[in-house]
């Protein structure tokens, strides 16, 4: 198709169908759809889409869009869906069970805040929610870069030294209803890319199985711990596949951790989604007045990609986290990964802002204000509000 | 003289192999054996949510059950299938995707998934082993509980009457629904047979003698259900596409004492057996209206 004009929601519909027709060649292909603002066109394009051999079901609740895609990943296909906010938490029992049945199920969350109240607009505290579930977790600041960790997130959840479900985080509104111009790649192009899916553990008739009955604490332990391990290789295995990427569509996909102008940084705001893409514009505009100001797209959330965060971050002695999202009692949760990975650098200020939640505007100015706070402060204090307390 | 021990069923690999931690009596046991007996040569794909009869399947590694079995979450017994018999067709399988479900599975946290995959007319074959009780959790109401019966959240009996899960499933129009009796063998084997042979969502629901939580004797489970039968608080019967009623084991007059009195869970006796009796008979009028009202057979 190549360079085109579209939406969030259009980029992840076209970028899913298309990653599941690839595998037209192996099992197929299923989903279920059910639909929630922001990321119901998403569903409704799937299930326009004329597959060779696939199929999405109609479903009647979020908990049986992940259960179909459960079984299909357990009889051998790719699997994928879609969904938002409380979506997402009533099917968080499937999303954990997808989680520890290690299956490459694919699902992108267009970030929106729990209700009640009722509010439709972004937070990225309902992905955030189901960090814990054994689900890698990617969180992307454009249109091409959702498209782009979409098709990474196959590769790297179907490897066989991985096979963990991965959700790909995109801004509700801000991005998933706002055209952008994008690449989107042709099915050529991602059958060369996506190798037919293979789960090595699926039900099958030549060894019949009971997979998920009761296990005893031992072996559930290892089986948990594997888990750990397969999430650690994940880094290694997420930038083989940027290589791949790279190959194949001749462009370099962001890493896990995208640095922009942090070589000589004195200050670094760590920022997802598309505050990165403001933060950007607000390096940008202090670095024409001459301030060492840099940032660093925080964008594999799970595993955290805290070594690639020590690198990015370069020589800066000051960092910004901003969360557009909340844990009561605690804080931002980006920030509580960034202070356990920094925790080696006590010579590091982490500061943590709590910026445009449940769909509050983050502009230039914010960002700007929150740079001038930082380059000002003698210490780290607890979270602060920004709208709120400013 | 040599004893030739007979297999079970004609293919090496039982659905369930023996070693497997039913409690003796288990309706669940008799059920299993006579559904493989049908099945034959032909394997399908199970998927057992949260109750009793994934228990059954013993411990990680080992299976008791001779078929690919997935474990589904409580209310996702016919969200998995639905994934699984999606794929299965896609790639042109033919083994039958079963659903062997509690009746908590079915009748209570299930009932949203199933009711949906009923609608969408899922080519599955969905078994309910109905022993009126959460067994696994201890022995817990349900919505299939009768009224009258004490569990351990019904201390002084249930209040309330059991659910009409048949009627429900009459309401969805499924292709083929019918209800099973262990002590009434080859009626039984038919209608699995039927149910295997059609294609689109088939229910079965299956009275399953539970002696820990009917507080019976185990030996007493398949005249226990005879007395079931017979007294018409179990009625034997088939719906074809929500529509046509067939009954196929008529009451006998069997008197309800003759069922109630063999269980300890109905010695409360907020299990007035004159109720019981008006809540049969009302039953099978209504079952006889829909048997009268269904569009003429030709
Ligand atoms: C979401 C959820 N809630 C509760 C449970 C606990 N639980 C496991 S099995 C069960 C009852 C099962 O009863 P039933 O379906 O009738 O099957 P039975 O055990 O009688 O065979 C319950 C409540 C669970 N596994 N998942
Ligand atoms: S508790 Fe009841 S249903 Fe469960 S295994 Fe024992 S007899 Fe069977």
């Amino acid at each position: 198709m190549g360079r085109a004009l579209v939406t969030g929601n259009h980029a992840a519909a076209w970028t899913l169908a298309r990653a599941g027709e690839a595998n037209r060649i192996a099992r197929g292909c299923a989903g279920g759809a059910y639909p929630i603002t922001p990321q119901t066109e998403i569903i409704e394009h799937l299930r326009n889409f004329a597959f060779t051999k696939g199929r999405i079901v109609p479903v009647e609740s979020e908990h049986s869009a992940m259960g179909v895609c459960i079984g299909a990943s357990l009889a051998g296909a790719r699997a994928f869906t879609a969904s938002s906010a409380n979506g997402l938490s009533y099917m968080t029992e499937n999303v954990f069970a997808a989680g520890y049945y290690r299956l490459p199920i694919i699902m992108v969350a267009v970030n929106r805040a729990l209700g009640p109240p009722w509010n439709i607009w972004v937070d990225q505290g309902d992905s955030l929610a189901l960090r814990d579930a054994a689900w890698m977790q990617f969180y992307t600041e454009s249109h091409q870069d959702l498209i782009d960790t979409i098709l990474l997130a196959f590769r790297v959840a179907e490897d066989p030294r991985i096979l963990l479900p991965a959700m790909i985080a995109t801004d509700g509104f801000i991005s998933s209803h706002t055209t952008m111009v994008a690449d989107l790649p042709d099915q050529e192009q991602i059958d060369a890319f996506l190798p037919p899916l293979n789960v090595p553990h699926r039900l099958r008739f030549d060894h019949p199985a009971t997979i998920g009955g009761l296990t005893w604490p031992r072996e559930t332990e290892h089986l948990r711990h594997a888990i750990q391990r397969a999430m650690e290789l994940v880094p290694t295995v997420y930038a083989e596949a940027q290589d791949e990427f790279e190959r194949v569509f001749r462009r370099r996909p962001h890493g896990a951790m995208e640095p922009y102008h942090t070589d000589d940084a004195e200050i670094v705001l760590v920022a997802c989604n598309t505050m990165a893409r403001t933060a950007r514009r607000v390096v940008d505009l202090r670095r024409a007045q001459g301030q060492r100001v840099g940032m660093v797209q925080a964008k594999m959330f799970r595993p955290f990609a805290g070594q690639a965060l020590r690198n990015a971050i370069g020589p800066a002695k000051r960092i910004a986290v901003l969360d557009r999202n909340h844990s009561p009692g605690a804080g931002g949760v980006f920030w509580q990964e960034a202070v356990a990975a920094l925790r080696s650098r006590p010579d590091v200020l982490v500061q943590d802002y709590i910026v445009g939640l449940c769909g509050g505007d983050v502009t230039p100015d914010v960002l700007e204000r929150i740079v001038d706070d930082l380059s000002a402060r003698a210490d780290a204090v607890e979270p602060i509000w920004q709208e709120v307390t400013a | 003289m040599t004893t030739q021990a007979m297999p079970m069923t004609a293919h090496p690999d039982p659905l369930l192999r023996p070693g497997n931690t039913n409690c003796a009596g288990c309706g669940m046991s008799l059920g299993l054996h006579w559904i493989d007996e049908i099945l034959g040569s032909e394997r399908p794909y199970l998927v057992i949510p949260a109750c009793c009869g994934i228990v059954t399947a013993g411990a990680y590694p080992t299976s008791a059950y001779g078929v690919p079995t997935a474990a589904a979450t409580f209310a996702s017994a016919a969200s998995y299938a639905t994934g699984i018999a999606t794929v299965a067709a896609l790639n042109n399988e033919h083994h039958p995707v079963i659903c062997w479900t509690g009746d908590g599975g079915t009748y209570d946290i299930g009932l949203a998934t199933l009711s949906a995959a009923a609608e969408r007319n899922e080519d599955i074959l969905y078994i309910c082993y109905d022993n009126e009780i959460y067994g696994n959790t201890g022995g817990q109401r349900s919505s299939a509980t009768p009224e009258g019966v004490v569990t351990t959240t019904t201390p002084r009996g249930k209040g309330e009457r059991k659910k009409n899960m048949m009627a429900i499933m009459a309401a969805h129009r499924v292709p083929y629904a019918a209800t099973l009796s262990v002590a009434h063998r080859e009626d039984f084997l038919r209608k699995v047979r039927t149910a295997l042979s059609t294609k689109g969502f088939r229910f079965l629901l299956m009275l399953s003698p539970c002696p820990t939580g009917w507080k019976s004797e185990p030996d007493q489970s398949v005249e226990l259900i005879r007395a079931a039968v017979g007294c018409g608080i179990f009625p034997v019967f088939e719906v074809f596409d929500g529509d046509r009623y067939v009954i196929n084991v008529p009451r006998d007059g069997t008197p309800i004492e003759d069922y109630v009195e063999k269980q300890r869970r109905y010695s409360g006796l907020a299990a007035d057996p004159s109720r019981l009796r008006a809540q049969i008979d009302d039953q099978w009028r209504m079952l006889e209206r829909m048997i009268h009202s269904g569009r003429p057979h030709v």
